[in-house]
């Protein structure tokens, strides 16, 4: 492997400003939760690349660690998400206004 | 041929995260979810060739395996149809550019000033997942029991929140 560490963390922080523009731009909750995921997938790659050219396994010990828990996220937030569709009838933040002033 | 793999499976991983948030073509959360496995599939990739194989297995395992079958039983359980075209609010755009715009701008002067000096490639770890796992069940025991309670309180509250009354 002779690709530089930039490119590596370049492809990493692309992937993290997709996932951000998502989370901002889009109003489907589906969608906003499978850009917060993509962020986190930016995260593990900046983690296990640093790893690798520092030859440190710690990295990847903390890249396993954020896996299992957004799985745990992605559930309980999924199960959110369902709950709130079954009162409001909707997946899209536009419509939910309950909290506005 | 590592290094063309690696072009090609960054540039995968970059364009199918551009098609999960932006997609021209269909407004249909499940071709996003799509587009989703191929972009984790590819970063799997680009995790096998810096040489972290378990985490790649874990990738396709944890990820593509059971996030986006979640992600799919709901997006079909809630039926929601093609999303109508609805007015992207000029608002919600702007502040969206505007962010990702000032992000990038840190991440641009981090890398200005970061003086990277460990960019000469190393030799790979041998068999990482041996030392990997020793790691885990040593130094980081604890931590990994304290998951595993996380995981059960994700569970309980997942049936909890599935429970019809509320």
């Amino acid at each position: 492997m002779t690709v530089p560490l930039e490119h590596v963390l370049f492809v990493s922080a692309g992937l993290f400003l997709l996932g951000l523009l998502g989370v901002i731009v889009r109003r489907n909750l589906l969608i906003i939760y499978m850009s917060l995921e993509l962020m986190l997938n930016a995260g593990n790659l900046a983690l296990v690349a640093f790893s690798r050219f520092n030859n440190d396994l710690n990295g990847q010990i903390l890249v396993f660690f954020i896996i299992t828990v957004a799985a745990a996220e992605v559930a309980v937030g999924l199960a959110l998400i369902v709950a709130l569709y079954r009162k409001r009838h909707t997946a899209h933040v536009e419509d939910l206004t309950a909290m506005k002033l | 041929m590592h290094n063309l793999l690696f072009y090609f499976f960054a540039g995968l991983t970059l364009l199918c995260g551009a098609l999960v948030v932006v997609n021209p073509f269909s407004r249909n959360p499940i071709t996003s979810a799509m587009f989703l496995v191929l972009t984790i599939a590819s970063l799997a990739g680009i995790f096998v060739l810096l040489d972290a194989f378990f985490l790649a297995a874990v990738q396709i395992l944890v990820y593509a395996g059971a996030v986006i079958v979640l992600f799919l039983f709901v997006i079909m359980l809630l039926n929601l149809k093609e999303e109508q075209r609805r007015q992207i609010r000029t608002f919600g755009l702007v502040t969206g550019l505007i962010s990702v715009v000032a992000i990038s701008a840190v991440f641009a002067r981090t890398f200005m000033s970061a003086r990277l000096h460990n960019t000469a490639p190393l030799p790979a770890v041998p068999g990482a997942t041996r030392p990997l796992g020793a790691l885990l069940f040593s130094q980081y025991l604890l931590p990994f029991e304290i998951v595993s309670v996380l995981l059960l309180v994700a569970m309980i509250g997942t049936i909890l929140l599935s429970k019809r009354d509320v």
